[in-house]
């Protein structure tokens, strides 16, 4: 829906075809995750790499320049603007009457452009400085789209024997089902992309029932997981509807991504080249992506497990990037000894509260975590009076928290939502599980205090001037008493509410929205005190840092945006996904931001830098939740297909898949020792995972970290420890009390 | 392709919708179109999916598909959003199907004051499970086969509120009633309890038994816990059999099985107000039935009674709808009941007197209502000035009598025509037109003769409703607060009261209030007492089961109860009372202007005599209010 706009006539197309053959490359903009050079062999394709990899300035500079010169004869002079204000070109570069001397906001649109290296200092006081760039951010997104189109529809625009595909198509799997078992299954990798780019260029090419036939005749060869995008494209038959679908442009807009062993490669080429099969080594050569390694071939297991994803597999150098995925070091806190119960609780609680500590976070007390990043990666806010008396609550509970494990399950208690007919879409815990936030479907947001303490409004501002300040309870006489209630309702949004999340201090509490915004709520008026506005389209999810200030969002745009409480506009925007971001969760360091998408990837975004630095493949299906684990080594994720997988942060790797619900997982969380993974599902069910054991037996196998070929075992049943009914309440949140009680909430579905 | 994969529009269709528009298509252009409009409709769909799965619903709704279309620039489709599937009709001549698409209208939707609400405040609710850390692998209520997989507790607490609610203990019964009005957890019995009222096929010998299942029903609707959903309909369907069905306790004239009647119609309203909107053409349907018993002339008598007390119940425009305009022809079946006088023909004629009677009522609040509409229209639209507006709006909603709300009314008014064509059933509604209020009661006074005049002209409704309005209005005041209506009082209060009115004859009709003074002015005083008093031993004559039927108000919360007697007093002057005077106007025949009907008229005055040995009950009934 974000693409095409409409509008332009087809003539405009056609000669953007001819004229602009130059900007190929274009559409990869998108992936800014590191553009590095393949080991691609020569014969023909050497062109069309180089100008993908090599110096990406000037070449980047010169196709920009193309677009502005398109936009321009098509008279769309704000997006001119807009593009060249982005891009960082002076004006006279393209229009050398212009006066005006550009060039100075480039630092705004952090995630869009390529942005090397920001700058730690200036992360905060960046976005007052080049507000003007990113306000335009968004509308760029957009106009960038309408050049994309039909220049990837122009790759197309070459002809061959509509008839000959069938031929090429079916000789090539002849060959590949006669090679030795070894490479077959890494050479099967190339039927679907080679299939849907055929379809593509058949339909594209105005042959119709040539595509049809071909179809026909090939869809079923295709792996059951590819069924979703191959329902879209059977439905795709005319050229005029190419230029509207997303999950075409999708696939045009970046290469499919295949990693295939040195010696399966040779063997393919070796074939196409004698068979003078042009038309697939063409296709090869320009929207596919062939990540070469030496070594073994994989199984067919082993490919299965990481594929799926909308463009193949991650490249092996997107998942190089050091992440810092340690903790930072809390910062000291003495316990007050002054009352009486807590000295009581101080004999035999210090010791204690040291215990657990250690073995969750793994020595981190005093030392710095050499995983960790720098204390002031970014900046973080202040702590609070009211935050440490927060810290020194969590530690006296942490105290009294029970060790989980396969032989201790956690109680559950099971929040229900009655009446909900106008649909709950989303629930939030507060840390301490005092609040329980729901956002419906009626555009609502409501409070319930799930504790005896009622919710109170603050009072007016002229009752407010009558309290005495000096006082010691001024924060309990600034509550006006009459307001006090189970619940609170707060209106505000246009459309569902998707996404809803508590700030750390509870003070707070966001809400994401199908109207496009992302909202911010006081607990202590109850009333909307920001909307911002930035994803023009609706806001799939939301969610707080665990220090509170920055907050994230993903929506239907595609892109993650990263914002402080106090801007009005991102501070980051993430874009690489290829579809909606469905969830967005926050690393426990806040160093770190992990996306899930419909593209059936999940990304791990450094919010520094604002780049990618992580992509994860191996969903079948759009990805609803994720969770990191308490000590930020590993993320867990859970999508429409009922699978739960869990990934090494560190090492960029799978770790494991558990198979059991039967529906979407919409809810992850892991306890708060890491041990045990509760996942929430349409399906009804609570099950928890003995994580423990998945990571265990991983790192005992041979460990193969430098190619990431990992062997899954199939031990699902052995490391799931319970599975729990729900009354036939879809399973929408988990949490974890500090005492590791855990709570479930969903709507009743009668 | 030869295998469709899709469904899809054919180009027929775009034909004939482009020559709706009126446009005529070239074949080829059509093609086109249509192969277009398949595509675009996946398209829209499956982006429309995505919006279900981000509302975590596996139902894709309208809602979803249409913002689809909003965020793809397309403009939304509106009138589809029912909770029900809309009915596909088809046009048999022109093979067409099409969806019903019926007009709204706006103004009575915008000025509704009472839009009935089926659904409670959302709440949060918590219960711990699995304290033992131990997983449960049976599914939990999720409306299994047999009541076997419940789980162990639910199962426990089905078993015993079944047991008390059927069984002999009275106060068992109270507290199970009380327990199932408040009981927030007991959703996933709802099938169970359901399916235990629809029991009353099975126990319909038995008065006492139906009896306790129409309480069980009232606390089921009651509970704000449940959301009834399409259970509703069956809900409705086991209340409607005790309403009309010949129940075999009938057949015993001991029996009181009119007492059931009159309460399962009071029960009807209610859960008519109250959920009427879970079910899309309830009242329809509803209606419909009702008709359709009334227009039997094979059926007994007194589902004829149940008939017409169930459009009583259901609002006076209901009866000006069905009733009345099948008056004429009911007449004269009715008339040769109570025409003959032979012996066995006794408890047949008594029979006769009850639906006269019954019509009697009905009619009688049917003319006021309409008086009370037309004078309030004719006094400047209520809403010239607030204190009108409320006075008005609380009124309406006070008395059931007065209009069915607003927006079912307009739906029944528009949509049922084409639900009698398709089923076939009634003529009524097709050519009906008001009937002007002076032709009505020149109709009516005709069948009814000066039973009717006395109570038309002189009744205290009639024309100036502002005597009774104040009162109704410190009563709606007074309220206190149900123990259910902390949730939604505004709301559910009315719905409560509305039913209450209706039927005062439930709570047992020898109150002795003091006469309405307008009454107090009306001629034969003497003679009224008395054969009041007669009518009075007559309705005992019903009381048979008394503890059941007076007991079980009693169980409800105490507001509840409080309405009754409070309410009493200002619906005395209006309702029921009129009927029980009606016999006493057993003037002489010869003071009966020579209408057609009206010479009939002295007989109902003796109708009380085989009854009259009851009248020694008639005090204790009296006691439990």
């Amino acid at each position: 829906m974000a693409a095409v706009q409409g509008g332009m006539s087809d003539a405009d197309i056609e000669t953007d075809i001819k004229t602009e053959p130059s900007t190929d490359g274009f559409g990869n903009n998108n992936a800014n995750d590191g553009r590095v050079l393949s080991a691609s062999p020569g014969s023909g394709s050497s062109t069309g790499s180089n100008k993908q990899t090599a110096a990406v300035t000037p070449e980047d500079q010169q196709t920009l320049l193309a677009v502005l010169q398109f936009l321009k004869k098509n008279k769309l002079i704000e997006s001119v603007e807009i593009l060249r204000r982005e891009a960082g070109l002076p004006e006279n570069s393209l229009d050398p009457k212009a006066t005006e001397s550009a060039g100075a906001g480039s630092g705004g649109a952090a995630g869009i452009v390529d942005l090397e290296g920001g700058d730690v200092s200036s992360l905060l006081s960046r976005v007052t400085g080049s507000s003007s760039a990113g306000a335009q951010a968004p509308t760029k997104a957009v106009a960038e789209d309408q050049p994309d189109v039909r220049v990837v529809l122009s790759a197309y625009s070459q002809q061959g024997d509509p008839t000959l595909y069938e031929v090429y198509y079916s000789d090539l799997k002849k060959f590949i089902e006669t090679v030795l078992d070894c490479h077959r299954a890494e050479l099967s990798q190339v039927f679907y992309p080679l299939f849907v780019h055929m379809y593509l260029e058949l339909v594209y090419n105005n042959h119709e029932s040539e595509a049809k036939a071909f179809f026909e005749k090939f869809s079923g060869d295709q792996e059951c997981y590819y069924e979703e995008d191959l329902r879209v494209l059977s439905g795709l038959t005319k050229k005029e509807h190419m230029r509207g679908n997303e999950t075409l442009l999708d696939f045009r807009t970046s290469k499919f991504v295949l990693r295939i062993s040195r010696d399966s490669y040779q063997l393919l080429k070796r074939h196409l080249q004698e068979r003078q099969n042009n038309q697939i080594w063409n296709i090869i050569q320009e929207h596919l992506y062939i990540d070469i390694f030496d070594g073994m071939p994989r199984s067919k297991s082993q490919i299965d497990a990481m594929s799926g994803s909308l463009a193949g597999e991650a490249k092996r150098e997107a998942n190089k990037t050091k992440v810092y995925y340690g903790l930072l070091k809390e910062p000291e806190i003495e316990l007050p000894l002054d009352d009486e119960d807590e000295e009581a609780e101080n004999e035999e609680g210090k010791p204690k509260k040291k215990k657990p500590k250690k073995d969750s976070m793994g020595s981190k007390s005093k030392k710095q975590d050499p995983n960790a990043p720098s204390q002031n990666r970014i900046p973080l806010p202040e702590l609070k009076d009211s935050d440490k008396l927060d810290k020194i609550m969590y530690m006296k509970e942490a105290t009294k928290r029970i060790r989980l494990g396969s032989d201790n399950l956690p109680s559950v208690c099971f929040y229900t939502f009655l009446n909900a007919y106008q649909g709950l879409t989303a629930v939030d815990f507060t840390d301490d599980s005092s609040l329980i936030a729901g956002g419906f479907a009626d555009s609502t947001v409501r409070v319930w205090s799930v504790t005896p303490k009622k919710l109170r409004k603050v009072k007016s501002a002229a009752d407010l001037n009558l309290i005495d300040k000096e006082s010691d309870d001024v924060l309990e006489r600034i509550m006006d008493e009459k307001t006090a209630s189970e619940s609170k309702i707060m209106y505000g949004h246009s459309g569902p509410v998707y996404g809803i999340s508590f700030s750390p201090d509870r003070n707070y509490l966001l809400s994401s929205s199908e109207d496009g915004t992302v909202r911010l709520w006081s607990l202590l008026t109850f009333t909307c005190l920001v909307a911002y506005k930035g994803h023009n389209y609706p806001v799939w999810d939301t969610q707080f840092s665990p220090y509170g200030y920055y907050f994230v969002s993903g929506g239907h745009d595609r892109v993650a945006r990263l914002w402080a409480t106090d801007h009005y506009q991102p501070l980051r925007i993430f874009s690489g996904h290829l579809a909606d971001i469905t969830c967005t969760r926050f690393h426990p360091n806040s160093n770190y931001v992990a996306t899930g998408s419909s593209d059936r990837t999940i990304r791990v975004w450094d919010v520094l830098s604002g780049n990618c630095v992580r992509i994860f493949t191996g969903h079948k299906g759009p990805i609803h939740s994720l969770a990191f684990s308490p000590n930020g080594k590993f993320l867990a994720s859970g999508a429409t297909d009922g699978r739960v997988l869990l990934w090494d942060i560190g090492h960029g790797l799978m770790m494991g898949e558990l198979k059991g619900h039967t529906d979407t997982i919409y809810s992850l969380r892991f306890s708060r020792d890491g041990e045990i993974l509760a996942s929430g599902s349409m399906d009804n069910t609570v099950r928890l995972w003995d994580v423990m054991k998945a990571f265990d037996d991983l790192e005992t196998d041979d460990f193969t970290a430098a190619t990431g070929h990992i062997h899954l075992q199939d031990n699902s049943q052995e490391l799931l420890l319970g599975t729990y009914t729900t009354k036939s309440t879809p399973v929408i949140h988990l949490h974890f009390t500090r005492r590791n009680l855990l709570l479930a909430a969903g709507a009743f579905n009668p | 392709m030869s295998e469709r994969r899709f469904a899809e529009v054919s180009r027929e269709s775009v034909r004939l919708m482009a020559e709706g528009a009126g446009v005529e298509l070239g074949d080829d252009v059509a093609a086109l179109l249509a192969e277009d409009v398949c595509y675009r409709l996946r398209e829209a769909t499956q982006s429309s999916s995505q919006f279900m799965r981000h509302a975590k619903r596996r139902k894709l709704t309208v809602e979803d598909f249409n913002r689809a279309l909003r965020w793809s620039n397309v403009e939304a489709i509106c009138g589809y959003g029912a909770q029900d599937a809309l009915p596909f009709r088809s046009v048999k001549e022109g093979e067409l199907f099409f969806v019903e698409d019926r007009d709204v209208n706006l103004v009575e939707l915008a000025l509704a004051t009472n839009i009935p609400k089926g659904c409670a405040e959302t709440m949060v609710r918590v219960n711990v499970s699995y304290l033992d850390g131990k997983g449960n692998l049976e599914p939990q209520g999720t409306v299994p086969t047999a009541v076997q997989s419940l789980s162990d507790d639910l199962l426990k607490y089905y078993q015993q509120i079944t047991r008390a609610i059927l069984g002999e203990d009275p106060h068992l019964m109270k507290v199970a009633l009380l327990d199932l009005q408040s009981n927030s957890k007991i959703a996933a019995l709802l099938p169970y309890f359901v399916y235990v009222i629809s029991g009353v096929k099975s126990v319909s010998h038995d008065l006492e038994q139906l009896n306790r299942l129409m309480h069980m029903v009232k606390s089921l609707v009651q509970n704000p816990y449940l959301y009834l959903g399409s259970y509703v309909r069956s809900l409705v369907s086991s209340v409607m059999y005790c309403i009309l069905e010949p129940l075999a306790a009938s057949i015993n004239p001991l029996n009181d099985h009119w007492t059931l009647r009159d309460y399962a119609a009071l029960l009807l309203s209610h859960i008519f107000w109250t959920h009427g909107d879970l079910v899309s053409g309830l009242y329809h349907q509803i209606v419909l039935s009702l008709q359709k018993v009334l227009s039997d002339p094979v059926r007994p008598l007194c589902s004829h009674y149940g008939a017409v007390v169930g459009l009583h119940a259901l609002g006076w425009k209901a009866v000006e709808r069905v009733l009345f305009p099948h008056l004429p022809a009911y007449w004269a079946n009715l008339q040769a009941v109570l025409d003959d006088y032979s012996v066995s023909n006794a408890q047949v004629k008594a029979d006769g007197h009850k639906v006269y009677g019954a019509i009697l009522v009905a009619v009688e609040r049917l003319l006021k209502m309409k008086a009370l509409s037309l004078s309030q229209s004719a006094e400047g639209h209520s809403g010239a000035h607030p204190g009108s507006v409320v006075g008005a709006a609380s009124y309406r909603v006070n008395s059931p009598g007065l209009s069915p709300p607003p927006e079912p009314l307009s739906e029944a008014a528009l949509g049922i025509a084409s639900h009698l064509q398709v089923g076939g059933a009634g003529c009524h509604w097709e050519e009906w037109t008001p009937v002007p209020l002076p032709a009505m009661y020149c109709e009516l006074y005709s069948f009814f003769g000066d039973s009717l005049a006395v109570r038309f002209s002189t009744g205290p409704g009639f024309g100036t409703h502002s005597p009774c309005t104040p009162s109704q209005l410190s009563n709606s005041r007074k309220e206190p607060p149900g123990p259910a209506s902390n949730l939604d009082t505004t709301r559910k209060m009315p719905q409560l009261t509305a039913n209450l009115n209706i039927s005062p004859r439930q709570d047992g009709s020898p109150r002795t209030d003091p006469p309405p003074p307008s009454l107090s002015g009306t001629g034969s005083r003497s003679k009224s007492s008395s054969s009041c008093s007669r009518q009075r031993s007559a309705g005992l004559s019903r009381e048979v089961f008394p503890k059941a039927r007076f007991t079980s108000p009693q169980t409800t919360p105490p507001a509840f109860s409080f309405l009754i007697g409070g309410r009493q007093m200002g619906q005395r002057c209006q309702g029921r009372r009129p009927f029980q005077t009606m016999f006493a106007t057993t003037p002489p025949v010869s003071a009966v202007p020579p209408r057609t009907y009206a010479h009939k008229l002295p007989v109902i005055g003796r109708v009380g005599k085989p009854v009259r040995r009851w009248t020694c009950s008639h005090y204790s009934l009296h006691l439990p209010l």
